[in-house]
């Protein structure tokens, strides 16, 4: 780590005379899968080509291990130019504690209230009326990614949705297969559970508790459905050995199991095993029932620098992220949905397709991320890891999960 | 007079006094400040970043009514003491082994001592894929023939356990072996002859006088191998990630998860002051027994 800092040091002291003309950022994210540093790539080049220069600092091993490493730099006084956060309250300490660059005047410049689609990603970047981050991708966990030879080797047709899979799942498991592949790690069952409870409880519910936040409809018979499928869920899962989403997703496209339930991010998978979207594998957003997406995803933030070269080189990488040309180029090697609903993603595949439409449609609920503080989250997935793993009884686990959310009003 | 002494005592030495000055230093800010402001903030409602408003000892109910941390309590306590217990007999008695003038035992003494070699989190991967039911051991049993054979700890709450327990005997008893054999060679060769003389059986030498008299390296091993159950850490991310469920939790991961995933600072810190509480646990009988016991015996 010291000898890592004093090689950044040696290298910003020779590259720094040089730089008069262009501005070096340094940008930190956790994009590094094959397609993740594709669509990164896209950023940078765009980045380059406008006179500036994108010095790339991806962090290895995901954004449990990378938000750490990103937040303590920041709070020790050696920020970098740009940050990548998933927008919502993983920042909000620091943007209140002042270590953030007030992004307004770009905002209002290029129209961002206007062109920002939905809208409530912009609003997940606002604290006290000023903005202090930059959109570019929406990605949604509510998926349900079928293996479509799965089927096909136990004689069934696909289902459609949810329901139908549960339904089928005792066909499946005769015919050798396993009907739900489920990662072993904290956050996979915590996603599971919320693509469920938008499934079976419905959205109104869903914001109720997520937004309106009211702990009697959290307590209630709707929420008591949720956990009890779940717990139906947990049953389809017990025969799944993976540890990491890859792996899961592995298992589906060798159809070894039936299905997944993870973000649009597992498209990438299925991408580079070269299978196509209706035929080898079905994607059912909202599990067939309730085709609502959350709107999370991934933002910039600008930690506050010292020189003023390098705030001005800020709020010109921030402008060209929220661009049309960036946004299209970016998100379809990322596989996301872009943050704004003017472009055109012609070549976008099936799957993404369908997420298009729903976007379009408006069908949208606000992120986790947006809606409870780290702590309430990290609460209930250590919570529902538990729940989906052992025996846990379905009651004893809502209990828990109220008192959980609780503790963060 | 008296105040005449004290001075000339002050002033001795003044060289390697000033030299440790640094050191001192160090220890003052960084270990102990460091420790004692950790303690002070697990005090306030910390949350992403320390700020000082205090809750009394709420953090401290909380951590003691959430499940994931009983559990971690309970796991590093089964896992302890089974390590504990394993490690120092299996390398009691790789030792004694290794002790019998064998041929080669400069090659054996390699073999067993390179997974020390290996970092935890490179154990955890490897005994991660070999106790994995598709790849390995189970697949290669049944492969031999014996298709009903089931060993799929990793994926079992009741077991997973005992999995991590084997990649950690794996990787440390070779260098626990390693500090008992210096302790056998430690041993007078005279001892033996002497029990020789009197016809006493080796087996017997073994636990009724050389065994006592290894008293120190046992210690020394015993705080080692307790120190590194504590912070146990790395082996359980790789291996497991605490999974399945919450049944290989450990406090460690508790502290780190909550100070930097959960963004609640003031939490983590109360988790370690619980684990500091453990460390001083296990340390202060052995400064005990170390400095003193030395003075009545």
């Amino acid at each position: 780590m010291k000898t890592l800092k004093l090689a950044t040091a040696l290298v910003a002291s020779v590259a720094l005379p040089a730089a008069a003309f262009a501005t070096d950022l340094e940008v930190t994210h956790w994009w590094t899968s094959g397609g993740e540093a594709a669509a990164v790539a896209e950023l940078a080049k765009a980045f380059d080509a406008s006179g500036d220069k994108w010095i790339d600092g991806a962090i290895a091993g995901g954004g449990g291990t990378a938000r750490p490493i990103m937040i303590s730099r920041i709070t020790g006084g050696d920020p970098m130019g740009a940050t990548q956060f998933n927008h919502g309250q993983q920042a909000l300490e620091l943007v209140e504690a002042g270590l953030m660059l007030d992004l307004t005047d770009v905002a209002e410049a290029n129209n961002w209230k206007e062109v920002v689609f939905p809208p409530s990603l912009l609003d997940a970047c606002t604290v006290d009326g000023r903005i202090y981050c930059a959109p570019v991708n929406i990605h949604s966990p509510e998926w349900l990614w079928l293996s479509n030879k799965a089927y096909a080797d136990a004689g069934i047709p696909v289902p459609t949705n949810w329901n139908e899979f549960v339904e089928t799942a005792p066909q499946l498991e005769a015919a050798g297969k396993i009907p739900l592949a489920l990662g072993n790690q904290p956050w996979q069952s915590n996603l599971a559970f919320g693509a469920i409870s938008i499934a079976v409880a419905g959205l109104d519910v869903w914001k109720q508790v997520n937004v309106e936040k009211n702990m009697d409809v959290a307590a209630g018979p709707e929420y008591a459905a949720v956990f009890q499928a779940v717990a139906d869920a947990r049953k389809l899962a017990a025969k799944s050995t993976v540890q990491d989403w890859n792996q899961a997703t592995n298992l589906v496209i060798t159809g070894e199991a039936g299905g997944q339930i993870m973000g649009d991010w597992a498209q990438g998978e299925f991408q580079v095993a070269n299978q196509v979207a209706g035929t080898d594998y079905t994607c059912l957003p909202g599990l067939g029932l309730n085709a609502y997406l959350s709107t999370g995803g991934d933002a910039f933030y600008f930690p506050k620098n010292k020189s003023a070269d390098v705030e001005e080189a800020q709020k010109r990488l921030a402008a060209l992220l929220v661009s049309p040309e960036v946004q299209v180029a970016f998100n379809l090697k990322k596989g996301s949905l872009p943050i704004r609903g003017d472009v055109d993603l012609a070549a976008a595949n099936d799957c993404m397709k369908k997420g298009l439409e729903l976007l379009a449609q408006g069908n949208l609920v606000p992120s986790g991320d947006m809606a409870w503080s780290p702590d309430v989250q990290k609460q209930n997935e250590d919570l529902l890891v538990e729940f989906w793993k052992t025996d846990m009884a379905p009651e004893v686990a809502h209990q828990q999960w109220v008192a959980n959310l609780k503790s963060g009003l | 007079m008296a105040e005449a002494r004290r001075t000339n005592r002050m002033w001795r030495n003044l060289n390697a006094k000033i030299a440790a000055i640094p050191m001192v230093l160090t220890t003052l800010v960084v270990f102990v400040g460091g420790t004692a402001w950790t303690v002070l903030y697990s005090f306030t409602d910390s949350k992403l970043l320390p700020r000082e408003r205090w809750v009394g000892f709420d953090q401290y109910e909380r951590l003691w009514s959430n499940s994931r941390w009983l559990t971690s309590i309970e796991n590093l306590m089964v896992y302890g003491v089974l390590s504990l217990v394993f490690t120092i007999t299996i390398g009691f008695l790789l030792a004694v082994a290794m002790d019998q003038k064998i041929r080669y035992e400069d090659t054996f003494r390699t073999i067993m001592l390179y997974p020390f070699a290996l970092s935890f989190i490179v154990t955890g991967l490897v005994w991660q894929w070999i106790l994995n039911p598709e790849f390995g051991i189970q697949s290669i049993v049944r492969g031999l023939g014996w298709e009903s054979f089931t060993f799929n700890p990793l994926n079992d709450p009741k077991l997973v356990l005992y999995g991590l327990l084997i990649a950690g005997l794996w990787q440390g008893t070779g260098f626990v072996m390693c500090l008992m054999l210096a302790g056998l060679r430690g041993i007078d060769e005279d001892i033996w002859k002497a029990a020789r003389v009197d016809g006493i059986p080796t087996w017997k030498t073994y636990l009724q006088i050389i065994l006592p008299m290894m008293r120190p390296v046992f210690i020394t091993t015993l705080v080692i191998v307790a120190a590194g159950i504590i912070k146990l850490y790395d082996l359980v991310v790789a291996q497991t990630s605490g999974g399945p469920g919450t049944a290989s939790q450990v406090p460690a991961m508790y502290v780190y998860d909550y100070m930097f995933q959960a963004q609640n600072l003031g939490q983590g810190f109360a988790a370690s002051t619980m684990m500091l509480l453990t460390v001083l646990i296990v340390l202060i009988p052995w400064a005990y027994l170390e400095f003193g016991g030395k003075k009545h015996g």
